[in-house]
């Protein structure tokens, strides 16, 4: 009998090398009164990894609200879902896939995509349109380019090849993000609400079954390479990069949903972060019970595999199921049937325990395999890996308001109409055309409202109940800006959930749900667990005050190089519904209508604006805040407004201030505007540029203005008529004067100078 | 009227072409898979669009390998109307029922926008639209850059098989810059006896005014006016 590989003996350095502390190490050691095999340190190091555990912000998402009339599914599936009306739901999900897009863009981006599809399709929903949301260095860094380049063409890759169009997204460039670039991807799918699945391994002697492609040695420890920071190193942590395969996750994707229409399951998981491991002891925990596999029979595409890589492979495109009994030929049928790899691994079983046996030596791939003779590899409580992980409550550090900073306000403006051009053309505000049109964002026939064209996507589902089919519509956005939260996490957190719903109540949905990806630096720094801590309190009450639950969302920390952490990054993501199509509102501009100012007119605070940071260099200034309670006034009316269908367009004022709000308008239809803001000079032109929260240009033909302004009066919403639509320039009082050709070239050549030109 | 849609694994655009048939034209019709060997009583095939095969070796190659692919062949050898949109487009030149290849877009991009196209040769799917018409609709292809021998070049003009040309708004062939370097601007072919049509934008993505354009229809209208005066 052979013995397994040689593996070096288990002891605190090794553990340490795998990224376990030592008090978790000694408690490892204690609960299991022995020392872990190699195999159980390495699925102790993934199961304790930031990623899989959330040891560092459990404590803190519980403060997040999660409940409402609308909610199916909260956190704690492999996505949530919200209530779309006759018996449906949308299930969603974001989640990073920072380190290995930095380490290698196409490949790191393109899984990052798949695993997000496979969280969504795992709960029975066919995946209908994804978002992403990107940061990358400063323009001119050495390798901004090559990264931005990968990433699109890797998101582009998988998603156009699925036939799952990509509708929308955003984009900044900043330095903090030069070492350490964010890849948030975002999925929605569409399910009968009675028909979801769970991740639970249910049912004492029934099959664990592997479906999809077979295990190889990629992504090892991929999930505690994620929960670590980079330094110069980094780039000897390729291996730990996943390779993804759209086509085969196509033929999953199809094939799962034909195998859930069965009914034949009794919960099902797909092998994300750590795998197999977290696949299996996360269905297990769910619902109480043990599994035991069988290694041996894993399907494998690379020959000496041992228990620990395969325990730890991150391989794409693999799905954990448990079926009911007597059923699992129904499964086997239809992977023959799209010719996918299936295998019976394991069973449920009533121990409470994670058990792998295989066989020393043994390998399906050799010509003459060694007799089967398995021995028990891993033997560990579930409880030790998920309920009783390590969490903490790390310390905190205030990092007070710097009075200096805060008196920054930039060099006096002297030509309007230049600094204006200048912020349209420029990479963070300008078009993203380049990107989007290198994502097929029209497959499946649902796209409405395409990237661009509005505040948020519109998407039209058939939701498809026996012979009748109904449609709706979901609007989708994703946002944050992260220099916001850098000068207050508390306000510039809940300005990005208040201007993400702001983007649903702009083309005239009602924000059912949101996601959220917490992409910040280590959690070992009092002062980044305080800015995380105020961004959660921060989503809470913008989220509280303006109805929206958090059904799922994903933490990505330890984002820094040589010490150096992101801009704290809240990425949200809202899920909304328009009530009818005809409600939709876009934001280009026709000519001969009114246009109108909703909301307090900016005081002319520059904290972290465009503008200023460009200026300056620096993330600084006086922090805008945000009113939650004016802020739900102005979402309010805006939907009441797009079901009178008395708006033209309507486009909120965020990155860039008015000035930009307005041009984009102008540059989206080609049609000008004439505007009077009472602006003069000096000073007052950073109103232009401001990016205080809680406003949005409207327009709307004249006969409708009696209307629209009775109805913010009623709503309590500041309104002011600010000038009409027409001719093809941009006047604003005697300030700015821009042809709109002028302003719609700047920014369709925006990325020119990360990319070249088209 | 009864439409096949073939499902290959790897198709992605099924979907839209059983909507633009079924639930828009009002047709009967159904997805056919691709291990399947008869196309049943089909009066029209649609080849959609996707990765078939995850486009793995060359797009469309390893389609032709499928079950249904002798079908579909014989299908069009008896006359029958076939129409390849995007993938379906390559694999039916892979088939070798269509002349020329499709290779990769000159600028290298998989691109997914609005384009132009001139009408032009006369089918099953364009006989009721006036030559020289200006329909809008959108492409998604990374490769879509149509290609072929002078020869080729030379028996499509004389056999009058160009369909469609990319053009401008105002209908100008080759004024602009290139949509993906396919020669002369082509974006469709029929065959010679002009039963088969292959093209890289998509007009089932184009049928409804919601959805920005409904030009691409008045290919279905074609071909359903084709069926029934067919029947008649």
């Amino acid at each position: 009998m052979k013995d397994f590989p040689k593996e070096p003996p288990v002891d605190l350095g090794l553990a340490k090398s795998f990224g376990l502390h030592e008090d978790e190490y000694s408690r490892v050691v204690s609960t299991l009164g022995r020392i872990p095999s190699y195999a159980e340190l390495g699925v102790f190091s993934v199961m304790y990894s930031e990623h899989c555990s959330y040891k560092s912000s459990r404590v803190h998402l519980r403060r997040l609200p999660t409940t409402g009339p609308k909610v199916v599914q909260g956190p704690g599936e492999n996505a949530g879902a919200v209530d779309i009306g006759d018996g449906f739901c949308a299930v969603f999900k974001m989640e990073s896939h920072n380190h290995p897009s930095f380490i290698a863009p196409f490949q790191g981006a393109a899984t990052g995509v798949g695993g997000i599809l496979r969280d969504v399709f795992t709960m029975g929903a066919r995946p209908i349109a994804s978002l992403n949301s990107l940061r990358f260095g400063r323009p001119d860094h050495p390798r901004t380019k090559e990264l931005l380049s990968g990433v699109v063409k890797g998101i582009g890759d998988y998603g156009n090849c699925i036939g799952v169009p990509t509708v929308g997204g955003e984009v900044y460039f900043d330095k903090s993000y030069d070492g350490n670039i964010l890849v948030n991807a975002f999925t929605v799918g569409i399910a009968k609400t009675a028909g979801l699945f769970f991740g639970k391994a249910s049912g004492i002697g029934n099959a664990v079954i592997y479906v999809g492609a077979r295990t190889g040695r990629d992504g090892i420890h991929g999930a505690t390479m994620a929960s670590a920071e980079f330094d110069d190193k980094s780039e000897k942590k390729l291996p730990t990069v996943q390779v993804g395969d759209p086509f085969m996750e196509k033929l999953l994707l199809e094939c799962c949903l034909e195998i859930f229409a069965t009914d034949c399951l009794e919960g099902v998981q797909d092998m994300g972060a750590a795998g197999l491991t977290s696949s299996s002891v996360e269905m297990a925990s769910r619902a109480g019970n043990g599994v035991e596999l069988d290694l041996d029979s894993i399907p494998r595409r690379t020959t000496k595999l041992t228990p620990y890589e395969m325990l730890l492979s991150e391989s794409q495109e693999r799905m954990l199921m448990v079926a009911k009994p007597g059923r699992e030929h129904e499964v086997f049928e239809l992977c023959k049937k799209w010719d996918l790899d299936v295998a019976i691994i394991g069973r449920v079983t009533d121990t409470g325990r994670f058990v792998c046996k295989a066989t020393p030596g043994y390998d399906p791939l050799d010509d003459q395999p060694v007799p089967r003779d398995p021995r028990v590899v891993v033997d560990i409580p579930v409880p030790m890996l998920v309920d009783d992980a390590p969490r903490y409550e790390r310390p905190q550090r205030e990092v007070p308001p710097d009075p200096v900073a805060s008196a920054v306000i930039g060099p006096t403006i002297k030509d309007a109409s230049a600094e204006l051009l200048a912020l349209v053309g420029s990479p963070n505000i300008g078009s993203r055309q380049w990107i989007w049109r290198q994502y097929d964002h029209v497959v499946r026939d649902g796209t409405v409202v395409r990237p661009g064209a509005a505040d948020a996507a519109v998407v039209r589902v058939f939701c498809e109940d026996g012979a009748r089919t109904i449609e709706k519509y979901l609007a989708l956005s994703v946002d944050c800006n992260g220099r916001h939260v850098q000068l207050d996490p508390y306000m510039g957190a809940a300005m990005a959930v208040a201007e993400c719903a702001r983007n649903l109540a702009c083309v005239g949905a009602e924000s059912l749900g949101l996601t959220d990806c917490l992409n910040f630096g280590s959690p070992e720094k009092p002062e980044t667990m305080w800015r995380f801590s105020r961004s959660i309190d921060g989503i809470r009450d913008a989220c509280n005050a303006l109805g929206v639950p958090v059904v799922s969302g994903n933490v990505s920390l330890y984002n820094e190089t040589d010490g150096q952490p992101i801009l704290p990054t809240p990425t949200v993501a809202i899920v909304g519904q328009l009530r009818e199509v005809e409600d939709r509102v876009t934001l280009g501009f026709h000519a001969g209508m009114q246009v109108a100012s909703l909301g307090t007119p900016a005081r002319g605070a520059l904290g972290a604006s465009e503008w200023l940071t460009s200026k300056v260099g620096e993330v600084t200034g006086e922090p805008v805040g945000i009113d939650l309670a004016a802020e739900a006034r102005l979402q309010k009316l805006l939907i009441e407004l797009a079901h009178k269908r008395v708006l033209g367009s309507a486009h909120d004022v965020s990155d860039g201030g008015i000035g930009v709000c307005l041009a984009e308008s102008c540059l989206a239809t080609g049609v000008g505007c004439t505007i009077e803001l009472g602006l003069s000079s000096g000073r007052e032109l950073a109103k232009l540029f401001s990016e205080e929260p809680s406003r949005a240009v409207i327009s709307y033909a004249p006969q409708h203005e009696a209307s629209v302004r009775a109805a913010a009066q009623a709503a309590g919403v500041p309104f002011a008529v600010i000038g009409t639509t027409g001719g093809d320039r941009l006047r604003i009082d005697r300030v700015v004067d821009l042809g709109v050709l002028a302003l719609a070239d700047a920014h369709r050549r925006a990325l020119e100078c990360i990319v070249g030109p088209e | 009227m009864d439409i096949a849609v073939v499902v290959f694994p790897g198709s992605n655009a099924d979907f839209d072409a059983l909507h633009a048939t079924r639930d828009v034209l009002g047709a009967k019709a159904r997805y056919v898979f691709h291990k399947d060997t008869s196309l049943g009583a089909a009066d029209a095939v649609i080849v959609p669009g996707g990765f078939s095969y995850g486009d793995y070796l060359r797009t469309g190659a390893i389609a032709c390998f499928s079950p249904i692919a002798e079908a579909i062949r014989q299908f069009a050898d008896q006359g029958g109307p076939v129409l390849g949109i995007c993938n379906g487009f390559q694999i039916l030149t892979e088939l070798r029922l269509l002349p020329g290849v499709l290779t990769r877009n000159a600028h290298l991009r998989f691109e997914c926008r609005d384009i132009y196209l001139r009408v032009g040769a006369r089918g099953p799917f364009t006989h009721s639209i006036p030559q020289g018409r200006v329909l809008r609709m959108p492409i998604a292809h990374g490769d879509g850059r149509y290609q072929c021998d002078p020869a080729t070049l030379a028996r499509l003009h004389k056999h009058d098989q160009i369909a469609f040309h990319y053009c401008d708004a105002q209908g100008n062939v080759g004024k602009g810059p290139t949509v993906n370097g396919s020669i002369e601007e082509i974006a469709g072919v029929y065959n010679e006896q002009k039963n088969v049509l292959g093209l890289m934008p998509h007009p089932e993505r184009a049928s409804e005014a919601l959805l920005g354009s409904d030009d691409g229809f008045q290919l279905f209208a074609a071909l359903r006016a084709h069926l029934q005066g067919k029947a008649a």
